[in-house]
């Protein structure tokens, strides 16, 4: 008799033989191939894991017995502000062509190594986004080209110089510059004088996510918006916390009329209708899900609603009656009002500006007399050039920092076009997907190597200013455009000599020197106003546009193209691994794009499609592959794809991540339209998309996060938050009064934090300040999927569900908790940073066998990673599940070469933060509470002989927060700002997490406050 | 017999002891008075005001103090010549009016052709001295303090602050020389006393069992069993092969052979005495000793940074464009600037990169003398790493140090707190949690 398992067994191939000695699978992955690599056969064995760790002991042992001769280099002649190992801060600006933000770079010992807000700047107001925290990155970037170049071939300066300039003396035709959108008065007048010295050069300024229908309508000016003075905001599309046109401002704008206390119950209200669910959406107190299609037809109704008029397309129901309401709600506030569409279709964004001027918003919330200077993009004039380029009109052409071949729909037709040239340069800093095609490489200097100027509203400038001098043999592009018209001019100086027409030539020196101080200023620059664009249709023309645009054919899918609030439109951010690593707000998902989908479509009988099944999206004739993300809250009938991937010559990180959806786009008369409608075709393939988080509801556990509505904050403020309640003999306690432990006396001090959740609209700029500041490794795709991402603070995302606890007695707690785990087709969002909760009784502290992490006398959990023999016993009793373990030497194994190369090369390593220890592989490692920021706070203050003051001391992550939603101080001292708010918020928002436990964290969250009807629904189901 | 013999060998033993006993005592000491002899090495820093001797004000003779130590020291000393003159009696020399202008731009001052000027120009090897430019009130404060140290020993110059590095050194070599140095002189002599009574004793003895041989040699009326005994010889072979001897020598190789392999291993990575031959033969003994140079002159950044600085090729320049410029070691700092090469000295004192110090904590916040940890700098022609920088020795040091509280606010009520709680135990680094984890590691 024989009995089998199975098939493979009774067959008993050689396979089934080799494998049925193998009870486990090879479990330590010690050279893992990279995702999209095949699988290979180097998996080592433990024994030979074994071999080589006996080996290494030994080698470690001999060679520690000689100890290796370090230099002490100094300077030949040491500059005088620099004192080795003391950081200097300089200010400056990072602004690439979509995102402005005012920055302080940190220098230490001449590298700069952070970027923090500049906070005397009026418009970021010392926040910074995500994308500019990782732009620290950048110039050590090993992607970048390092020298000029004659096709791809190092040249010399001067040569490359030479055959330009004939070039240019002998072009025929016209001359083409083509850059981004520039905001820089010295900049332009560079150009200018370019300009001036060739004749029929043209200037073409293009956005990569254009607003050019924004400006059409509004007189031909970017608006500048108040979200401050907005007691309702409806936004059609605009994703402005996360990516339209300035986030920063935006959101520190927004967050002034969200915040709550006790004395101040009041908030704005905002309803955001849109396709895919955006950071923004996931912030809105009412979401209202539409097609890119219903677009039009919303904002008609809305116009018809609020100033009246005749017929609009039809809408669905729940979008209809959402419509009605908040126009009501509009006319009730106005001049208090604001309208913002993300749409680059003229004939809305004209609707919507009729709808503003009525609501009064023009001079309160909106402001065209001081208009925005960024996004001068002009469409129409760059289709015009794509025309131009491939009639052969155009003899030569310079691309300054663009690359429209990757990042333009009509990439294919501009790249016919630039071998049509007789000249071709490249401004770039690398040799990118256009700059291959030049012929001549003239790559510029990093911004944190050049000096440069900034207008990005009217009257409000900045500067930059060199923090290292350039790594590579380049030059600053503005440079590169004088010495090519014939000056010899250093920018520099041709910049000063313009700011004296702004600061005035009376006392120059001396407020020039406080412009560079303070790096922000305010005056009129002449050149910066940015070109007249096309104008605008006329409002009834719109309506009548509107009313005319046919939907979308019944059945197909329609396609939203955005950018991601980490790589963006992904230019250098593609090569940048924080940024590709950063975690979508909304999917938290990592390295790559996908198409999102809503559940609806993918359950269909004729789809089935599962997360990570490969689709093929054809539109325009174009076909690209990518896997499937069950997105809740994507409209029916509608997928969204993210730009800025599928970079091919990007750098080792970006290169080969995702696909690129910008041939995706539709070019229209007016503009670049980033919708389509779209074929989707399963291929069969499976790809895994490599996210942080997954579907995860807050399921009614209320210990983690908390929510409730404003209507019951008014009523009662100490209602609104529920505290956990033990019973002891005594009655209901609270969990801290039963105790086995001993309380720890703090004498000097105890550091604690407070996360305001009104005010996190879960951005990331914290995630990535703290992995700057932290020295923490990227760990790549495959690493992610394996559940080993570094990040030392995350921000968790929980949607709501359709189901709640009401439920239990009708339908049964079982089968209620099952049906609460799925998130609803359109969920409310609720973000919450997550860290080490430096608790007081920390379960990780008791159950280390080698006390690597105690407590300390400020109330710090302390991390040695030095004594770490990681046994990981702390992750697994940390209830946070905040603390990461090193799997691999991330610096050092050339596995992780490519995504962590700012740990691998010597030109990396120059970003490195000399106070904190690169941890090694095998030991545990967790936020610190930024403990060498606390460090240097405290000796500051005894040098002083002091004690620290209230706010000089900040970790990274509040420090980076453009809401501030983030409060770090000593709760020992009774005056301190974190101290205050404890004491006000005590029984009414403040909690701690999982507080029934009895952790006592030094973290304290304060509970979010809607301004809607229910904390459970959204409002639609309630409408 | 053999009871005698291991009596013997037990003595010899004590003797070795208390000898090796009394000689490292001995040494201690004399480390403890090596550092005593002090150099500047507080600077302004921990500057006190110095005694009103010459009976100017005392703060002004404090200012002055300072400013001479941070401008002065290298080129000259109040009772002695350096480079340039002793200052010594110079308000009695010279007027005031004829003082000012000379510190201000002594060029000037030559060239103007006032003859005490040139004729001290040209007895200096007609070395310019450089201009400060100092203010009129700085240098007469300068003058006030000069005068008030006319006359004392050259020692004396490093004033108050040489006596605090005496103290902070003297509770060292305490520590170092443990018990001995307490039971003090009295205990080596009555060992001495014992040895040499102990080695008359023995050789009175040897000399009585052979004459008492000799007289017994001489009877004829011994029987075969008396002379038996009597030409008895030690049985070598039996104490050679006896078991429980070689048990002993065996279980004492043993533990020796054991605690030189945990010592050797101990000391892995262990770089005490690290002497390395720097590309320049920078004399600290010359510049900090002899010549009295402030420490923060050159290492300019001990008061305020975590690093101390290695001063840069022009630091060096402020004084050697003018003094000794012919010397080859000083001619390599030339090229080096003529090269833009910078020198690459190697560095003595290495911690770990996962060890975290800051000079400033020590030096101005906890007050400690550049001293205490490098130890007696000012005798040293080539640096060595006289501490051994281990974590023990880190540990140790903020177990038995107290605080530098005095005067500093950031303190007060932390002093408060544990006058409170327990007054008895002085007010301890570790007691403020300077020896947790993350006060070094992160």
């Amino acid at each position: 008799m024989k009995y089998w398992k199975g098939i493979e067994e009774l067959d008993n191939s050689p396979e089934f033989a080799k494998k049925a000695f193998a009870e486990f699978p090879d479990f330590l992955p010690v050279k893992e191939s990279r995702a999209g690599e095949a699988e290979d056969a180097s998996v080592a064995p433990r024994r030979d894991f074994l071999k080589l760790m006996g080996f290494g002991v030994a080698a470690a042992t001999l060679a520690s017995c000689e100890t290796p001769v370090r230099k002490a280099i100094p300077y030949l002649n040491k500059p005088e502000e620099i004192d080795p190992t003391i950081s200097n801060y300089y200010a400056s600006t990072y602004f690439t062509g979509s995102d402005y933000n005012a920055v302080l770079v940190k220098n230490r010992d001449g590298r700069p190594i952070k970027l923090e807000g500049n906070p005397e700047s009026p418009i970021t107001r010392g926040g910074l986004s995500a994308r500019g925290q990782a732009a620290i990155l950048t110039p050590y970037d090993g992607g970048r080209l390092q020298h000029f170049a004659i096709k791809g071939k190092k040249a010399e300066i001067d040569a490359v110089d030479r055959a330009i300039q004939t070039g240019l003396a002998s072009a025929t035709g016209r001359i083409a510059i083509v850059s981004p959108t520039i905001i820089s008065p010295s900049t332009k007048r560079a150009i200018a004088a370019f300009t001036s010295r060739y004749r029929n050069v043209d200037h073409i300024m293009y956005d990569v996510n254009s607003a050019s229908a924004l400006r059409q309508a509004n007189g031909g000016v970017l608006p500048a918006f108040d979200f401050s003075k907005a007691n309702v905001i409806v936004s059609l599309g605009a994703d402005f916390l996360g990516t339209w046109i300035s986030p920063v401002e935006y959101a520190n704008q927004y967050i002034v009329n969200r915040k709550v206390n006790t004395g101040k119950r009041t908030m704005s209200r905002h309803i955001q209708f849109e396709t895919a669910l955006s950071l923004t959406g996931s912030n809105a107190d009412v979401r209202v899900p539409v097609k890119p299609s219903e677009m039009g037809a919303v904002a008609l109704s809305l116009y018809n609603a609020i100033i009246g008029g005749g017929t609009a397309p039809a809408l669905p129901d729940k979008a209809r009656k959402q419509v009605l309401a908040v126009a009501n709600e509009l006319k009730a506030n106005r001049g208090a009002a604001l309208v913002v569409a993300g749409s680059n279709d003229p004939a809305i964004q004209t609707v919507v500006a009729a709808i503003n001027e009525s609501l009064g918003s023009v001079g309160t919330t909106i402001d065209l007399t001081n208009p925005s200077y960024l996004r001068q993009g002009d469409d129409v004039r760059m289709a015009q050039f794509v025309r131009d380029l491939n009639s052969g009109a155009i003899s030569a052409v310079f691309f300054y920092n663009a690359n429209p071949v990757y990042n333009h729909p009509q990439g294919a037709q501009i790249k016919a076009g630039i071998a049509k040239t007789a000249l071709s340069v490249s401004l770039n800093d690398r040799l990118d997907e256009t700059g291959s095609l030049c012929q001549y490489q003239a790559p510029d200097s990093n911004w944190l190597e050049s000096w440069n100027d900034y207008e990005p509203k009217k009257g409000y400038l900045s500067l930059a200013q060199p923090a290292i001098t350039p790594i590579f043999q380049t030059r600053q592009g503005q440079e590169s455009f004088l010495r090519w018209s014939g000056s010899q001019q250093h920018y520099y100086d041709f910049m000063k000599e313009g700011w004296r027409g702004i600061i005035g030539a009376n006392g120059f020196q001396a407020a020039w020197d406080k412009v560079v101080h303070d790096g922000v200023a305010t005056g009129t620059a002449l050149v910066a106003a940015p070109a007249p664009i096309a104008p605008a249709i006329g409002v009834a023309e719109a309506i009548s546009r509107l009313r005319r645009s046919a939907s979308a054919p019944a059945g197909s899918v329609e396609l939203a193209l955005y950018e991601k609030v980490g790589v963006g439109e992904g230019s250098s951010e593609a090569n940048n691994p924080f940024l590709q690593e950063l975690p979508d707000p909304v999917s938290k998902a990592t390295w790559g794009n996908y198409v999102a989908v809503p559940r609806s479509m993918a359950v269909k009988d004729e789809n089935k499609w599962e997360q990570g099944d490969v689709l093929s999206v054809t539109a325009n004739g174009i076909t690209i592959d990518l896997p499937v993300l069950i997105q809740p809250g994507q409209a029916e009938g509608t997928v969204s794809v993210a730009v800025g991937y599928g970079r091919t010559m990007a750098g080792k990180v970006g290169n080969a991540v995702g696909e690129n959806a910008y041939p995706l786009a539709q070019i229209g008369t007016d503009g670049i339209i980033y919708t389509n409608n779209v074929t989707l075709k399963k291929t069969g393939a499976n790809s895994p998309i490599a996210q942080t988080q997954t579907h995860h509801t807050i399921m009614d556990r209320r210990e983690v996060v908390q929510e409730n509505t404003l209507a019951k904050y008014r009523e009662n403020p100490k209602e609104v938050t529920e505290y956990e309640k033990i019973a002891t003999p005594e009655g209901l306690e609270k969990p801290n009064k039963v105790s086995l432990w001993q309380d720890y006396q703090y004498n000097n001090h105890h550091w604690g934090m407070a996360i305001d959740l009104n005010s996190c609209i879960g951005c990331g700029s914290c995630v990535i300040g703290c992995q700057t500041e932290n020295n923490i490794a990227v760990v790549g795709k495959q690493q992610v999927i394996n559940r080993r991402e570094m990040h030392w603070m995350r921000i968790d995302r929980y949607y709501s569900s359709d189901h709640h606890k009401t439920e239990f007695e009708k339908e049964g707690k079982l089968k209620t908790y099952a049906a609460m785990e799925d998130p609803s087709d359109n969920p409310q969002v609720i973000f919450q940073p997550m860290l080490c909760q430096q608790c007081n009784h920390a379960p990780c502290e008791t159950v280390c066998p080698v006390l690597a992490t105690t407590h300390s006398s400020e109330g710090l959990n302390q991390m040695t990673y030095n004594r770490c023999v990681g046994t990981r016993y702390c992750a697994n009793n940390c209830p946070y599940k905040v603390r990461r373990f090193n799997w691999f030497s991330y610096y050092s194994n050339e596995k992780f070469e490519d995504v962590n190369g700012h740990m691998f090369t010597d030109l990396g390593r120059m970003v490195l933060n000399p106070d904190v220890t690169v941890r090694a592989r095998g030991v545990m490692e967790k936020c610190s509470f930024c403990v060498q920021r606390i460090q240097l706070g405290k000796l500051e203050a005894k040098k002083q002989k002091r004690r620290p003051q209230d706010g000089e001391i900040v970790p990274a992550c509040a420090q980076s927060c453009p809401t501030e939603a983030i409060l770090f101080g000593d709760m020992r001292d009774p005056t301190t700002r974190i101290s205050q708010l404890l004491r006000r918020e005590d029984g009414e928002r403040a909690f701690h997490v999982l507080d029934s436990i009895n952790t006592q964290p030094n973290i304290a969250y304060l509970t979010k406050i809607r301004n809607a009807s229910s904390e459970f629904f959204p409002e639609e189901e309630n409408a | 017999m053999n009871s005698f013999l291991s009596r013997t060998s037990y003595w010899v033993l004590a003797l070795f002891l208390a000898l090796a006993g009394s000689a490292s005592a001995q040494n201690a000491t004399t480390a403890a008075t090596v550092t005593k002899q002090g150099v500047t090495p507080g600077g302004t820093a921990g500057a006190a005001p110095a005694t009103a001797a010459g009976g100017g004000d005392a703060a002004e003779i404090a200012a002055g103090d300072a400013l001479f130590k941070s401008n002065c020291t290298q080129c000259h000393a109040v009772n002695e010549k350096v480079v340039g003159p002793a200052l010594s009696g110079i308000t009695k020399r010279r007027p005031i009016s004829w003082i000012i202008p000379w510190v201000k731009n002594s060029a000037k001052v030559v060239a103007s052709g006032d003859d005490y000027a040139v004729k001290l120009f040209n007895e200096n090897g007609k070395q310019q001295m450089p201009s400060f430019g100092l203010s009129d009130k700085e240098i007469t404060s300068i003058m006030a303090w000069i005068t008030s140290q006319e006359g004392q020993a050259t020692a004396a110059t490093g004033g108050p602050t040489a006596g605090n590095a005496a103290t902070a050194d003297g509770q060292d070599a305490g520590a170092a020389g443990g018990a001995g140095a307490g039971a003090g002189k009295y205990a080596d002599i009555l060992l001495i006393v014992l040895v040499v009574v102990l080695i008359v004793l023995v050789v009175t003895l040897v000399i009585i069992a052979n004459l008492m041989k000799d007289v017994l040699g001489g009877r004829k009326d011994l029987d075969g069993r008396d002379i038996e005994i009597l030409e008895q010889r030690f049985d070598w072979a039996g104490l050679y092969k006896s078991p429980v001897l070689r048990g002993i020598v065996g279980v004492v190789a043993a533990l020796a052979l054991l605690y030189a392999g945990v010592q050797s291993v101990m000391a892995v990575g262990l770089t005490q005495g690290y002497q390395p031959t720097q590309p320049i033969a920078f004399s600290h003994k010359l510049h900090a000793g002899v010549n009295n140079i402030n420490c923060a002159y050159c290492h300019t950044s001990v008061y305020k940074a975590k690093s101390a600085n290695i001063p840069s090729a022009n630091i060096c320049m402020n004084c050697h464009s003018q003094i000794k410029t012919e010397s080859p070691e000083i001619k390599k700092i030339y090229r080096a600037i003529e090269r833009k090469q910078p020198i690459q000295w190697v560095r003595v004192h290495n911690l770990p990169d996962l060890a975290y110090f800051n000079h400033s904590q020590h030096t101005q916040v906890g007050g400690i003398q550049c001293q205490t940890c490098h130890g007696p700098i000012q005798n040293m022609e080539v640096v060595y790493q006289y501490s051994p920088l281990t974590m023990g020795w880190c540990i140790n040091c903020h177990r038995e140090t107290p605080l530098n509280t005095k005067g500093n606010a950031y303190y007060d009520n932390l002093v408060k707190l544990h006058d409170k709680s327990n007054n008895a135990v002085p007010f301890t680094v570790s007691s403020n949690g300077g020896t947790e984890c993350s006060k070094c590691h992160y």
